[in-house]
């Protein structure tokens, strides 16, 4: 029965241009038979200097260049940046500005949970039709986008002390009809894959992630929150204005990708809560800080960390100021990056057909990871 | 029982297939050449530059201040300043763009040209169909390509267009009034009006003025008139 290869391991190369891997990511991967034995991620291939162009070019001109960190995310992106420099500066935000942040944010993760949970189904083999209904709605969030910041991904929307355009009564009713919408959209995905066994059996008991390992590993966003830690970067910080809004933080018992998988689903249950409040109570109002100078801005000497929660975990921006018109250095914590190295911990005794859904699960743009 | 949840997913997308062909909802796809969505009032794309009037050459609102340039984060415009001023469409004298280039290839539609120009004089554009067969030059838009005149701003961007005449319009009349505040001032302050060859001295006698002036006492009379 025992042929020469037993004990040997066999070593794949895969990717870079899978079309599961989200982009070009590639992983060595040492099989024996079907099962992993060791996992090397190779990442780089999209790396394009983001810092150092950071570095070189001024505060604002930095602004459209994180909106293609995450390209899923350009909102949420927009606004860790301009929290940082906000933080920096000291800088007041309009009250109007802040709501319009919240709504983008939440809209944001929306849009980003819906079309992660249809690649993740892709992932798995269900080719198309769940990420075609997961993109139907991801479309209509984005027309939201282009109506108001002018793009669909590459928004650019988030100024230092605001925003860049208000949005009007007719925008603010659009939007509010799509949340309204919404949920009916995610209870016919739920019923769609939740109960589906495949499903069940495909992600149940694969991909464990252990709360000691994902907080030793600096695990954030709905990856940690799967693991039962209770940490939200909206409850803990308290950034913009969400201690305002009533949301409960979904957690999940077992870490593994059932978890995370029913982790959006939920979360974005809980955004649509905060956008139903924030459309509520939006007011008129002033959008953007008029002391805040878009000419020649030169921030004072000194250093700020500005985070948010993210889609995909906590995204920060860290900079240091000397003065000048550009930073002297910037610093992007990527939610995916970071959550993307206990990759091969998750990985091990599963068969390669799972490390595809386990790393769907995670939720990575290469974008954010290479930088 | 298994197979339920694969059932309840099937009824899912049968009614997603049934939907697709009657429901509003469901029905979102646009044949796209005969067919367009309309592009909304915000959506930018690549920069043009606005002029007045009717000469794309003489009403260019463009001064060449080169803002942009500096604050472009992808570095693809390319401005040199003109030697000679030209009256700009308020009548002023200003400088010009004796080239101003976009390289489109690069320009990543992020609008802050738009908002540091302090002229208005560059605008975002709508027009999104410009794939050429070329490969360099055919991307790189010349001043002629990229001066589109206001009435076609008006166009494209109908409410923004709008407020921006208003603050043109705003800031002209200010300037107008100061003038006029100014020549008011200037002739109420008239009686007492310096000597006639000092007013009407070009260059060199001011400069000669000038120096005059370093050497006499303050509170003493033109050192002009003393001199000639």
């Amino acid at each position: 029965m025992s042929s020469r290869l037993d004990g040997e391991l066999l070593e794949v190369s895969m990717g870079p241009q899978h079309p599961s891997t989200h982009g070009v990511f590639r992983m060595n991967v040492a099989l024996e038979g079907e099962i992993v034995r060791k996992l090397k991620p190779v990442f780089g291939y999209l790396h394009r200097n983001h810092e150092k162009i950071g570095e070189n070019a001024t505060y604002l001109s930095s602004m459209p260049y994180t909106d293609r960190l995450d390209y899923f995310c350009s909102m949420t992106n927009n606004w860790a940046y301009a929290l940082s420099v906000e933080k920096l500066v000291g800088i007041e935000v309009p009250e109007r500005a802040e709501f319009l942040r919240i709504i983008l944010a939440e809209l944001t993760r929306l849009q980003n949970h819906a079309s992660l949970l249809g690649f993740l189904l892709s992932d798995m083999g269900a080719w198309g039709t769940p990420l075609m209904y997961a993109f139907r709605e991801r479309e209509k969030i984005l027309d939201l986008f282009e109506s108001l910041s002018g793009s669909r991904m590459m928004c650019d929307y988030m100024r230092f002390g605001g925003c860049r355009v208000d949005a009007d009564d007719d925008w603010l009713g659009r939007a509010k009809q799509i949340v309204d919408r919404f949920p009916k959209f995610l209870d016919e995905f739920e019923q769609l894959i939740l109960q589906n066994e495949i499903v069940i059996a495909r992600t149940q008991n694969v991909g464990k992630l252990s709360a000691e390992l994902a907080i030793s590993a600096g695990i954030t966003g709905p990856m940690l929150r799967a693991c039962g830690v209770n940490y939200d970067i909206r409850k803990v910080d308290g950034y913009g204005f969400y201690p305002r809004f009533k949301f409960r933080i979904p957690l999940g018992d077992h870490g593994d990708t059932y978890d995370r998988l029913m982790m959006r689903a939920l979360e974005m249950r809980e955004s649509i809560e905060i956008l139903k409040q924030a459309l509520a109570q939006i007011q008129p109002g002033p959008i953007v800080n008029p002391k805040v100078k878009i000419r020649a801005f030169r921030p004072p000497i000194g250093e700020a960390y500005g985070r948010i929660e993210g889609p995909k975990g906590e995204l920060g921006f860290y900079l240091i100021s000397d003065g000048g018109p550009n930073p002297y250095r910037y610093r992007v914590r990527p939610p995916s990056f970071i959550n993307l190295t206990v990759l091969e911990d998750l990985c091990l005794g599963h068969t390669v057909a799972d490390v595809m859904v386990i790393l769907g699960s995670i939720d990575i743009v290469m974008g954010e990871v290479d930088r | 029982m298994i197979g339920i949840g694969i059932l309840r997913g099937m009824a899912v997308t049968l009614r997603n297939f049934a939907g697709s062909y009657f429901e509003e909802d469901r029905l979102t796809t646009v044949q796209y050449p005969e067919e367009r969505s309309p592009l909304p009032e915000n959506y930018r794309n690549f920069p043009i530059l606005i002029y007045d009037t009717e000469d794309a050459e003489a009403g260019l609102r463009c001064v060449a201040c080169k803002i942009c340039e500096k604050e472009c984060p992808p570095q693809c415009i390319y401005i040199i300043k003109s030697e000679d001023k030209k009256p700009d469409y308020m009548g002023k004298p200003q400088f010009y763009p004796k080239v101003f280039d976009i390289d489109i290839s690069v320009c990543m539609s992020c609008q802050i040209c738009v908002e540091v120009c302090p002229f208005e004089a560059i605008k975002m554009d709508k027009d999104f169909e410009l794939s050429k067969r070329e490969r360099f030059d055919a991307l790189l838009f010349r001043k002629e390509e990229l001066s589109k005149s206001n009435e076609y701003y008006h166009r494209i961007h109908p409410v923004e267009a709008a407020a921006v005449d208003k603050n043109l319009a705003d800031a002209a009349a200010a300037a107008e009034a100061k003038k006029k505040a100014a020549a008011a001032a200037a002739a109420a302050a008239k009686p007492p009006a310096p000597n006639p060859t000092t007013s009407s001295a070009p260059g060199p006698a001011s400069a000669e003025l000038r120096r005059g002036e370093s050497t006499s006492a303050p509170g003493e009379a033109p050192p002009a008139t003393t001199k000639s």
